[in-house]
């Protein structure tokens, strides 16, 4: 980010919530660099930026689209970046329509099951066929939904048959994605941004003139994203839509380029990457599913072709080294190296749909591991009230968070709902280890792993997660030792044989080697890989994670990688260790022209070194290292043989980088503005309201508030956000319990204008009450300068900002009502994170009801309001009445 | 302590000095000269990593009789370049707090309090929960006779704020004995 | 004797024969996000309790209010609309022009920074700073401490001794910047239920004893950078040789002026202000009382002699008029 020549800050706030981090943007600011900052609030961020550019909390759609059609209008495209490796002149299947010809549909939707058949947007063979993906046909939008298959893309694209592409070069023909692109943003316009976002015309011009001045050859734009994009409806479209946009602007694979995940929580990639997740195993490897992947060729010609270009054409390799790191010899090739001690899924099994089953009594068991549900997830009370029902409850945390005492200090018990006397769960507190008492790696925002050396003991009775789970795998074990049950088989065959330490705790680095996976067989057999292209299908290696294999090279523990800084060049490649094989930035093919010379002098990263006969330059180059720019393999070779001097996007399943994804997404091939599940107006770009392909789940105990000029819209007339707060951390485990942290923001609070204090007669500094369709919270109000009322579609839409980081509870040093409970759960349907940064509230002077009056006054909110468990939960919006259809 | 000659006496300092308004080296006490930074008495420096964000911020970890007396930025972090965050600054607050849980809870059914355990006993009946539950909500196919076996009886959440091996060893240890809702903060 | 006022070199002036080069902050408050990162490292190294009373303050995002006996970093945020942003332009320009900072020739420009139109004068603005005891040339608290407990250290900083200070509280009054205060005690902070829990909340350090930053003598000692300054992310505390701090800050406001932000000044770096100059230099973006900060600091010794010399005199008189009284009343 230090090498951007402009920074836009959108859906983040950046130097609140990565503070250290923004020291790369002042120090660009230093430099010269623009910084824009587009948010609802005016934050600390926006005080140190160039420009705030307040928005209407999510309605980034409209805005990133006008910019992409600004882009392509003005012709300030990077011509010859876009033609050589975006898929800007692949040509798309004849029977592909557009949502501006069906009302903000695409085509291949089904209302019946509000999903659709993407097979429409695929690309089109040269043969004249369409290019499907492989494996047992066209994938279904609700069944990729269901194992929220968006995510499986963390480390590439989805997959193609293979890769013979129809292209027209000249970008003419109106079935280019070009073309279909032009077409689809021709009415995202300045006076559309004016009317959705509530963004000046002259601000619009201010940030397209910015992007487009500071983009180019001799200079780079970056884009910095965090949940403020991520958590919506649509959250993985609104990252799309910058992609495109950075596509076309020529930013992707470049210093000071590209689009950067600002994540939140110290390992939050790692754990993506070595997924705590249900729908991934290690490395993006998607859970199988049964009736799409019930055998294994099933399962691995469905994650990439063989005739697909680039590394995911390897997948059985990576399956097959997997699943001998974690059942050695019991898995074989005769028994498809136990595919079938894998269990699959058939559904959505994600945190909210298990806190639903919990509420079916169909979970039993629950562990809680360094996070605090009851305060830091949706609809709070679902949460706790799932809890209440199971039979058992392993929390493991530093402190006695609220997730460990909602059964005696919870809002429920205040309220009324439910009574400590009568809850039968079982609750174990676990104290946990922090992380200087712990030997082992996080994986950073930008796939750096990081080794943390144990610097003392944990005290008392506190453990780390490597040595509870390992004992307790142990127990398990012992006590299934014998079984003839065939279930057991998985767990009683699993490699669980970790070189212990003299209390009998597991050696970290044994499992980070176990990761990066050895040779199991020949000369070297025993030794730990380099790379993950040493991965073969045929069980000679193991590794845990393949996109994890060097992190252990030469059985040296690279995540401990320490040259410092100040001894090393910028990209400082002897820190740590990044995946993949220690690149720092990805597809940096693209920081060369097609001919493999820098871009210009300014910007030079890697290049092709025509003596040497390879790619060098300041990083790892992201390419076959011998791959010369001009060479054009038969695309019939497959995997990375058949990448093309100039695909750079090697993770992509055509080598190009997609500004038309005609595969992976279940909500349309191309991002398109949907209104948030609740919104206080009217989509004016379609008659489709919301996003047709989300997952909504009509319950009384998750009801929506009616949008646009739907009946009862103005029951709930204002639009809230939530966030953080720099002097926080989540859902407060780990600041609220620190004297130094709570002093700083010691009580919940709402951000309000002065305009709606006025209009509902608020008190700076007093009290207001924040009530939702879900519940109804309390928070000392700050009145505020920062909060713009924003005139939209000719109204005036005021917005409350709500930091969630207080909880109920009588432990920690401070606690509050927590934001959370007033969120529902409306989901994503690519990645299934629920909308947690835009819904609809009313707000009025004073504290909040206790006990039963506080669901006395919810139910009065939603009995005005006329809210059953459909509203807003239509599929399709009626286009005629403006308001939603019940189905 | 040994009796200070009265030419260690401040007054006389101050005449014998020059520093006659007593502003300087003249009144030090015997603490002030010895004084010396925390950081210097260590018995150990180990190198870690903020345990908040996701930045990834260097840190020094100072250790002095088995006990954490002090945790700052790493300048030698690329990442970092020695600087911390006020989370980061509090994080010896984090380790040493006096709010910390030290001792394993356990609340038994519709009980108010809670009680003590043995953390052994602990693990080991949490191990026999975990069987039993798998044991009766075990799914072994679907309705269409394909394979599922599995238990949706268990669930876990967590995972962002854990090291990579620890996610590892969690998801292969529930993967294995088919619990499949397993989830972390990246989905929240 | 030393100096009273006026500039001087203040660890000669106090009779170090061997000292250091005088050590100082600049904080930069054009670059400051208000993380307060720099108040937890401060009480963190220092072991100083908390303080606040678990309250929202009313004023912004600042729940901390002011310098304290346990608060030795203080950060400032305050709202302001574009009328106040024109008029702080104004006030800083005309600070300018009557020439107080002497400006060289700007860092040579990036290509980056080839855009140099003035920015229009934005609707809003948030500013952040974080304050500090300013470690002034001439002290007021050292200058009035009875005990020495209050000493001039070789790096040219003011530290209280807590093994000496006996808590008589006449530096309080001293400082013109109402920095330093006598310790109460910390607000104890745990939660009503976890005082039973944990009856080993460890004491609170120095109570009854007078406290202010220390420009971190333990760390500078040991050649360590004082700890707010090492966690500062943006760099918007700066720590150095006084000398060179100064110079950089010069160099700041010029630079800010030049881009058009004639908002920018200096507080502190004018060595023949009421207190010498201080050893904590800052570039604000208003007026000091915006900040909270006295425009005109002075320190009540400075006009000692003077006063000395205007109460002989007034003695004089008054033995005069008394003996003239005196006689009168006889005559």
């Amino acid at each position: 980010m230090a090498n951007a020549d402009c920074i836009v800050i959108q859906g983040s706030n950046m130097a609140e919530c990565h503070p250290v981090g923004y020291q790369w943007v002042a120090e660009a600011k230093a430099r010269g660099a623009k910084v824009i900052h587009v948010d609802p609030r005016f934050t600390r961020t926006s005080a140190v930026a160039d420009k705030h550019i307040p928005i209407r909390a999510g309605s980034d759609v409209v805005l990133l689209g006008a910019l992409i059609n600004y882009v392509i209008s003005h012709d300030l495209w990077f011509k010859e970046y876009v033609s050589a490796y975006t898929n800007a002149a692949t040509l798309v299947h004849a029977d592909y329509r557009d949502a501006e010809d069906l009302g903000g549909l695409f085509s291949g939707f089904d209302p019946e099951t509000g999903a659709y058949d993407p097979s429409s947007w695929s690309y089109a063979e040269e043969g004249g066929d369409t290019i499907d993906e492989p494996g047992p046909g066209t994938e279904h939008g609700s069944d990729a939904s269901d194992r929220a298959a968006g995510h499986q893309f963390g480390s590439g694209g989805p997959p193609l048959e293979h890769a013979k592409v129809q292209r027209d070069e000249t970008l003419q023909d109106p079935r280019t994605v070009f073309q279909i692109v032009k077409r689809h943003y021709a009415r995202y316009t300045p006076e559309m941004v004016q009317q959705m976002c509530g963004i000046t015309t002259e601000d619009f011009e201010y940030m397209a003139r910015a992007i487009t001045e500071n983009s180019g050859r001799d200079r780079t734009t970056c884009f910095a994203y965090a949940v403020g994009w991520t958590q919506h409806t649509l959250g993985t479209q609104f990252i799309r839509a910058a992609a495109i946009l950075q596509l076309l602007l020529g930013n992707m694979g470049r210093p000071g380029g590209g689009i950067m995940a600002l994540r939140g929580h110290a390992s939050i990639q790692g754990s993506s990457d070595i997924p705590t997740l249900f729908n991934l195993l290690p490395g993006y490897l998607p859970m199988p599913s049964a009736g799409r992947h019930d055998t294994f060729r099933e399962f691995v010609e469905a994650i990439g072709s063989k005739k697909q270009k680039g590394f995911w054409a390897e997948a059985d390799a990576y399956a097959i080294s997997l699943l001998k790191a974690w059942w050695g010899d019991a898995a074989t090739k005769e028994n498809d190296w136990a595919y079938d001690y894998l269990p699959r899924l058939n559904g959505p099994h994600g945190t909210y749909q298990t806190v639903m089953s919990m509420l079916e009594d169909k979970v039993e068991g629950y562990f809680v591991l360094g996070q605090n549900p009851a305060v830091g997830s949706s609809n709070g009370r679902m949460q706790r009230m799932g809890m209440s029902h199971l039979k058992w409850l392993v929390v493991r945390d530093l402190n006695l968070i609220e997730s460990a005492t909602w059964w005696k200090d919870g809002p429920e018990i205040e309220s009324g709902e439910l009574r400590t006397e009568d809850i039968e769960t079982e609750v174990f507190f676990m104290p946990a280890a922090t992380h200087v008492e712990k030997a082992g790696s996080f994986t950073q925002t930008q796939r750096l792993l990081q080794w943390r050396h144990q610097a003392v003991a944990p005290p008392g009775q506190c453990q780390s997660e490597l040595q509870f789970f390992f004992l307790l795998g142990q127990k398990i074990r012992e006590k299934l030792a014998g079984s003839t049950d065939e279930r057991d088989r998985p767990l009683l065959d699993l490699t669980w044989d970790y070189p212990v330490d003299e209390h009998g705790d597991p050696e970290p680095e044994a499992v980070l080697a176990e990761i990066n996976g050895r040779h199991l067989t020949g000369p070297d057999a025993g030794k730990p890989l380099s790379a993950y292209t040493e991965l073969r299908a045929d069980g000679s290696t193991s590794s845990g994670c393949w996109i994890y294999t060097g992190v252990y090279a030469d059985g040296v523990n690279h995540a401990a990688n320490r040259k410092p800084g100040q001894e090393q060049g910028p990209v400082a490649p002897e820190w740590g260790w990044a995946w993949p094989a220690n690149r720092r930035v990805l597809y940096n093919r693209a920081s060369a022209d097609p001919a493999g010379k820098p871009w210009s002098e300014r910007k030079k990263y890697v290049w092709w070194d025509q003596e040497k006969g390879q790619w060098v330059g300041d990083d790892v180059p992201d390419f076959p290292i011998d791959r010369a720019p001009g060479s054009r393999p038969d695309p019939e070779l497959g995997g990375s043989a058949a990448l093309a001097g100039d695909d750079p996007f090697i993770m992509q399943a055509d080598g190009k980088g997609w500004l038309f994804a005609p595969k992976g997404l279940v909500d349309g091939p191309l991002p398109t503005h949907y209104e948030p599940q609740e919104s206080p107006v009217s989509n004016a770009l379609y008659p489709q309201q919301q996003n047709p392909g989300r997952m909504t789940y009509g319950r009384k105990d998750n009801l929506s508030a009616p949008s646009g000029g739907s009946p009862g819209a103005d029951i709930y007339p204002y639009v809230f956000t939530t966030y953080r707060l720099t002097e926080h951390h989540t859902a407060g485990g780990m600041s609220r319990w620190l004297p130094y942290l709570s002093e700083l923001q010691p009580e919940m609070f709402c951000e309000v204008s002065p305009e709606l204090a006025a209009e509902r007669g608020l008190e700076p500094f007093g009290w207001a009450t924040i009530i939702s369709a879900r519940s109804a919270i309390e928070a000392k109000v700050l009145v505020t300068d920062r909060m713009t009322p924003l005139t939209v579609a000719g109204h005036t839409v005021h917005q409350i900002g709500l930091p969630y980081h207080w909880g109920v509870g009588t432990n920690a040093i401070v606690s509050g009502d927590a934001a959370n409970d007033l969120l529902g759960v409306t989901l994503d349907p690519n990645v299934q994170i629920q909308e947690s940064k835009a819904a609809s509230c009313d707000i009025r002077p004073g504290r909040r009801p206790r006990g039963a009056d506080l669901l006395a006054l919810v139910a009065e909110y939603q009995a005005r309001a006329g809210i059953t468990p459909e509203t807003g939960n239509a599929r399709i919006t009626d286009p005629g009445s403006g308001s939603t259809l019940e189905d | 302590m040994a009796r200070r000659s009265f030419l260690q006496w401040p007054v006389v300092r101050q005449v014998t000095s020059g520093d006659l308004l007593g502003r300087g080296p003249s009144v030090t006490s015997p603490h002030t000269q010895a004084i010396t930074p925390r950081t210097a008495t260590a018995d150990r420096v180990v190198q870690s990593v903020c345990p908040y964000c996701a930045v990834g911020c260097g840190q020094r970890v100072y250790v002095k009789d088995e006990k954490v007396i002090q945790i700052e930025g790493d300048p030698d972090s690329p990442i970092s370049r020695g600087r911390l965050c006020p989370k980061g600054s509090a994080s010896e607050q984090l380790v040493n707090s006096p709010g910390r849980q030290t001792s394993v809870l356990y609340r038994a059914p519709r009980s108010t309090q809670w009680q003590t355990l043995d953390l052994d006993t602990a693990i080991d009946m949490v191990a026999d929960r975990f069987i039993e539950t798998r044991r009766r909500t075990w799914e072994q196919e679907d309705e269409e006779g394909r394979l599922l076996r599995r238990t949706m009886g268990i669930a876990s959440l967590g995972g962002a704020t854990l090291d990579n091996e620890e996610n590892y060893l969690i998801k292969k240890l529930f993967t294995a004995a088919g619990a499949v809702q397993i989830e972390n903060q990246a989905r929240i | 004797m030393g100096q009273l006022s006026g500039p001087t070199d203040p660890a000669v002036d106090a009779h170090w024969e061997q000292h250091e080069s005088r050590k100082g902050f600049f904080t930069d408050t054009s670059i400051c996000i208000g993380c307060k990162a720099c108040e937890v490292a401060c009480k963190e190294w220092n072991h100083n309790p908390g303080d606040g009373n678990l309250e929202l303050l009313g004023s912004s995002y600042d729940n901390t209010g002011a310098l304290g006996a346990s608060t030795w970093r203080h950060v400032a945020f305050v709202e302001q609309g574009q009328e106040r942003i024109k008029e702080a332009r104004e006030t800083g320009r005309a600070l300018v022009s009557l020439g107080m900072p002497k400006f060289g020739p700007p860092s040579q420009p990036d290509l980056a920074s080839a855009d140099t139109t003035p920015p229009d004068t934005a609707d809003f603005r948030w500013l952040m700073s974080s304050d500090v005891c300013k470690h002034c040339t001439h002290a007021g608290c050292l200058d009035v401490c009875p005990t020495g407990a209050l000493f001039r250290t070789e790096f040219g900083t003011v530290v209280v001794q807590d093994d000496v200070c006996n808590g008589c509280g006449t530096c309080v009054a001293g400082c013109p910047f109402g920095v330093i205060e006598r310790r109460s005690d910390g607000t104890a902070m745990v939660a009503s239920e976890r005082k039973e829990q944990h009856t080993d909340h460890p004491d609170i350090p120095n109570v009854g004893v007078a406290q202010k930053c220390t420009l971190c003598y333990d760390r500078l000692v040991d050649d360590e950078t004082p700890a707010c300054a090492k966690a500062c992310p943006t760099t918007s505390i700066k720590f150095g040789d006084h000398d060179t701090m100064v110079e950089t800050a010069r160099e700041r406001v010029a630079e800010l002026h030049a881009q058009g932000l004639t908002e920018a000044r200096l507080y502190g770096a004018n060595e023949l202000d009421g207190v010498g100059g201080t050893g904590s230099v800052f570039l604000l973006l208003d007026e000091p009382e915006v900040y909270g900060l006295p425009p005109d600091p002075r320190v009540p010794t400075a006009d000692l002699p003077q006063m000395y010399r205007r109460a002989g005199m007034a003695v004089a008189g008054m033995v005069a008029a008394a003996a003239f009284a005196f006689l009168g009343g006889k005559a």
